[in-house]
């Protein structure tokens, strides 16, 4: 990144937090900076008059009035090549490992660390040949990156279409050249893509393929699809950092990117420690193998936070047009607004509601429309999942992020702190969450699951909706006073919440539950529903029925490892109960 | 370095002073102001550029004019650490106040401390028993972790600090934690019942106190939690002590950073708070934890007092999002006479789940934990039914549960201030509440944590009771 010209340097005027006014400074929006005698990095965010505003990427303190300004007429660009897998990065790229190598376990500034590795080599295999015809974002070739992933070296989409007029095979780092066109351009193994434009592709797809998560709540009622966008708001506390761990540890996607964005540093260290110890139910081989790491912790600087859902959006973008399924999940997308508010209050603009800049919706609306389910430039169909955590002060959903999310994501899974502390986790309530890719989905939930799972999940769904309305009316009166069936109903819609719904995170086996494990728990409730109210028929009182023996190891049946047999005779001791031989 | 020395103050508005036609002056530098008596105050750059530089006085405006001289030290704010600030009393801003001798510097250290490298970290894991059964039962805490008190105005959240700094020790080792204790904005009182009893215990010689009174300038709160979190890594990484830091009162900082704000005419976030409120607090909170091959660790507890008891006020609520976890006092439980008034139903130890179990606590604490939250809650639940339809209309099975919620706020929360309960007791005292209920209700323990603990299958074993009876 040397500066070339003259003109592109100049001088700081003031300082104010991560706010940099520069003058007798040449620059665009969004150019890159670096500031001060350390060389912060900074990006170009307004221009007035003569002097040009910038946000420092790093702590300011020290930074003088007249120190100099280096625009290096690039805008904010991520590298992207073999080396990303397995990788933790800040918000703007920079490798936390290289980063502790260099200033130790406390973050230095003013380090400059390439995003990836130029030392490793790569195996690369080339699949096209010397004086074929190749178009932007057509496949090269094949590098092996991790046992899991095999990474497709494309032209990239800023290269104009060419011959091929050189190609090597071998062993290669990211900087030496792999071919040649016959314009004279030099293809490497990574090439560089500004954070905030959109990766090119051919089309949008409809979304017709769910993202299994593994998750009962999340597959059985309120499905994601593949390129879908999902929203998780709730107050602290009520799991949205559990949840979204889940989806990066179960989702069936080829490719996980997790940006933490503005949280804990310890929720950062969790993943860094478990994922390499964790399998993938697929592959059986380490999640780490598959997963990108973005982490800005609430502590680090302020700008980098913005920047850090775009690195990640686009290190997404790049794998989905390799044709690869990836799922990115933010935690929390509230953390960035915060921090576009930071920099639009130090810019002193107009504020919107509760502080906010105007621009956030629009923002927010930017983002979530990079997800998507697309026909790659190669030709491929790749998707990329969005799920956005939201984090609302106080827990009220009416506050700008979470009503501007819901106004653009197509699944709300509610958190619910009431749920939280009587610890029914995932604390999604069913009543309030939505998806509006039910119908979408149904074609493949009939075909690959079994065609009764829309018949069973609206059945199980009314129960529920039932209950909360009876519910009403046991807070008043007591549940004696309902007739018998009414009481049955209750107990039906205990055992869904409770066996069903109910999913523990941290247990070995329920922590994650495959599509047909889910419908065979549920059609096994549906079968236990159908003999309570054959027993009422029968004559039997609701205390027998609520009490017969075996449903304890029905609800244990969910942690065997092997649980279709504790299942089948669990629900044998049930019927041998309540009806007799 | 050429000190700079200007007379050129322009305007004074609240905290802030503004200097006009300096050299450069750089972002946060140290500031001092000498007044025409001859007193000085300290303060920060907050903001500069060539033609007006910002100061924030942290000692407050009074008496400043404009013939008051400013000198930038081309500094910035550090605080002289070594390992002689133990058991000393400082200041809010660093300054020794109990009449001792200077404190010779191994060290002097910027007070805004760098992020630590995420990657750096390591998970925190060990157990940390306090000795108070709403705690390590419910909440428990790990070393390294950082975890708030959210207390209301006339709540005895300073007794649990204390019992907490006097208890909590880390089981199989005889180490005992050194106490930072910070105090910004609080009163005389409280801290003169906090200093009497460290100095009572003996533990302020394993102390550092950094006090900012209730009549010391507001503005040096800013300063006082980043103060005794120096003194903290410094200590924890220098030494390889392992340190509890008591933050209280959080919300008088938050007070404070407010006032910067509207004296800067900033736009404001929610109720007049600044927009960074939660970047700025995440500066504070975060400096806690444990780093890989590092021996000492860094447990934060602060206190704050929700106003109006209100947890989804900004300063509760910002606080939450970025510690792990909170323990909530209630008045509630207060009013009944309940020591220590910890409503564990919002309360939460977000790291918990890797701290307990076989190994750490004991092998049946996770799923007893869940059995105990879902059978309170209910308990509390049917309070509610109890309210509108009268105990009567309720079943035997309700009643066991109202019973067990009673006696769960009365025997399992309630304890001395010196009583320090050890884990197996509060896991057994909880297995004896539990075994009001019908087995069957126990649900989400597994049949052989029952037969193991439960007090049906372990007659004669458990020394519950009879402990119970001494200690009444």
């Amino acid at each position: 990144m040397e500066v070339k010209e003259a003109g592109y340097v100049g001088e700081i005027y003031r300082i104010s937090g991560p706010l940099v006014v520069a003058e007798g400074l040449k620059a665009r929006m969004y150019d890159l900076c670096k500031v001060g005698e350390e060389g912060l990095m900074g990006e170009v965010v307004g221009l007035v008059g003569q002097k040009v505003l910038i946000q420092v990427y790093e702590d300011t303190e020290g930074v003088k009035p007249g120190d100099k300004v280096e625009n290096t007429g690039m805008p904010l660009s991520v590298e992207l090549g073999p080396g990303l897998i397995r990788n933790i990065y800040d918000g703007v790229q920079r490798p936390l490992p290289v980063l502790k190598e260099v200033s130790g376990d406390f973050i230095g500034r003013g380090i400059e660390a390439p995003g990836l590795d130029r030392k490793a080599k790569w195996e690369f295999k080339p699949l096209v040949k010397k004086g074929e015809k190749v178009k932007p974002g057509e496949i090269i070739g094949t590098v092996q990156e991790t046992e899991v992933v095999e990474q497709k070296i494309l032209i990239p989409p800023n290269v104009k279409e060419g011959v091929i007029t050189e190609i090597y095979e071998g062993s290669f780092t990211v900087e030496d050249t792999i071919a040649v066109l016959d314009d004279g351009t030099e293809l490497k193994l990574y090439h560089k893509w500004p954070v905030r434009i959109p990766r090119p592709y051919v089309e949008k797809l409809p979304p017709v393929v769910p993202l299994i998560t593994g998750q009962r709540i999340l597959d059985t009622f309120f499905p994601v699809a593949k390129g879908g966008t999902a929203a998780i708001p709730g107050p602290f506390g009520s799991g949205k950092t559990v949840t979204q761990h889940q989806l990066a540890k179960w989702s069936d996607a080829q490719i996980v990117v997790y940006i933490g964005c503005g949280e804990r540093g310890n929720e950062m260290t969790e993943v860094l420690e478990e994922f390499p110890e964790l399998e993938d139910p697929r592959t059986g081989k380490p999640l780490m193998e598959r997963t990108v790491l973005v982490a800005n912790t609430s502590n680090m600087p302020v700008a980098a936070r913005e920047a850090s859902v775009y690195t990640g959006i686009t290190i997404a973008e790049y794998f989905r047009d390799m044709g690869y399924d990836v799922a990115i999940q933010a935690d929390s997308t509230s953390r960035w607004a915060e921090a576009m508010r930071e920099i639009s209050g130090r810019l002193e603009e107009m504020p919107g509601e509760e502080g906010y800049p105007a621009y956030l919706a629009s923002r927010l609306a930017e983002f979530y429309e990079r997800a998507g389910r697309v026909k790659t430039l190669a030709g491929n169909v790749g998707s990329v999942t969005v799920v956005g955590a939201v984090s609302p002060p106080g827990g009220d959903f009416s506050e700008p992020v979470t009503q501007n999310t819901l106004r653009i994501v197509k699944v709300f899974w509610a958190l619910d702190a009431k749920l939280a502390a009587r610890r029914h986790f995932p604390a999604i309530n069913w009543l309030q969450s939505y998806s509006l890719y039910v119908d979408t989905l149904k074609d493949w939930f009939a075909e690959n699951v079994n065609e009764e799972w829309n018949e069973l999940r609206r059945w199980a769904m009314e129960v529920l909706q039932e209950e909360a309305s009876l519910q009403e009316i046991v807070q008043l009166v007591g549940s004696d006073a309902l007739p018998e069936s009414q009481r049955v109903l209750l107990e039906v819609a205990r055992i869904i919440r409770e066996v069903y719904l109910i999913q523990y995170a941290y247990h070995p086996v329920d922590t994650y539950c495959s599509v047909e494990k889910q419908y065979d728990m549920l059609k096994a409730i549906k079968q236990i529903n159908d003999w309570f109210y054959q027993a009422l028929e029968a004559g039997k009182t609701i205390d027998e029925i609520a009490g017969v023996e075996g449903m304890e190891e029905f609800a244990r049946a969910k942690f065997e490892e092997n649980y279709k047999p504790a299942l089948e005779a669990a629900l044998e001791k049930i019927r041998k109960n309540l009806l007799g031989e | 370095m050429k000190m700079k020395e200007y007379k050129t103050i322009t305007q004074v508005a609240g905290p802030l002073v503004f200097v006009e036609k300096t050299e450069p002056v750089a972002y946060g530098e140290l500031v001092t102001i000498t007044l025409p008596d001859g007193s000085t105050r300290r303060g920060q750059v907050l903001d500069t550029s060539k033609d007006v530089v910002i100061v924030q006085v942290f000692e407050g405006t009074r008496g400043v004019d404009t013939s008051s001289t400013v000198r930038f030290t081309g500094d910035i704010v550090k605080l002289n650490c070594a390992q002689d600030m133990l058991g000393r009393i400082l200041s809010g801003s660093g300054e020794p106040i109990d009449g001792g001798p200077k404190i010779v510097p191994e060290e002097r250290r910027p007070i805004v401390g760098a992020a630590i490298n995420p990657y750096a970290r390591q998970y925190p894991r060990e157990f940390i028993q306090t000795g108070i059964s709403a705690i390590d039962g419910m909440n428990t805490l790990v070393r390294g972790q950082k975890l708030p008190i959210f207390s209301g105005s006339g709540l005895p959240h300073n007794d649990i600090a204390l019992q907490i700094a006097r208890q909590a020790k880390v089981r199989g080792e005889g180490e005992e934690f050194a106490v930072i204790f910070a105090a910004m904005g609080i009163t005389y009182e409280e801290a003169y019942q906090f200093m009497k009893e460290f100095e009572r215990t003996g533990a302020l010689e394993r102390a550092v106190v950094f006090l900012n009174l209730a009549n010391d300038p507001a503005i040096e709160r800013l300063l006082t939690p980043r103060m005794a979190l120096t003194a903290a890594e410094f200590l924890a990484y220098e030494y390889d002590l392992h340190i509890l830091v008591i933050l209280t009162d959080m919300t008088n900082y938050c007070e404070a950073l407010r006032e910067i704000s509207a004296a800067r005419e900033e736009v404001p976030g929610r109720r007049g708070y600044p927009g960074y409120m939660y970047t700025d607090l995440a500066t504070i909170y975060e400096r806690a934890g444990r780093i890989r091959g590092r021996k000492g660790t860094i447990t934060q507890m602060p206190i704050l007092t929700m106003p109006g008891d209100d947890i989804t006020h900004p300063i509760p609520d910002l606080t939450g999002y970025i510690t792990e976890g909170q323990i909530v006092l209630s008045r509630e439980l207060h009013a009944k006479g309940i020591y220590p008034p910890i409503n564990v139903l919002p309360s939460l130890s977000r790291l918990m789940k890797e701290g307990i179990g076989e190994g750490y606590t004991r092998d049946d604490h996770p799923q007893w934990n869940d059995q105990m939250y879902a059978a309170y809650a209910e308990g509390v639940d049917l309070r509610g039914l109890v309210a509108i339809v009268g105990e009567e209309a309720l079943s035997e099975r309700d009643r066991l549960f109202l019973k067990f919620a009673d006696e769960f706020e009365r025997r399992f929360v309630q304890q001395g201030r010196y009583e320090d309960r050890d884990i197996e007791y509060t896991l057994d005292l909880g297995w004896e509440l539990l075994s009001m209920l019908p087995e069957r209700e126990l649900t989400k323990v597994e049949r052989k944590f029952i037969e193991k603990y439960h007090p049906k299958y372990r007659k004669g074993e458990t020394k519950t009771e009879e402990a119970a009876e001494e200690a009444s």
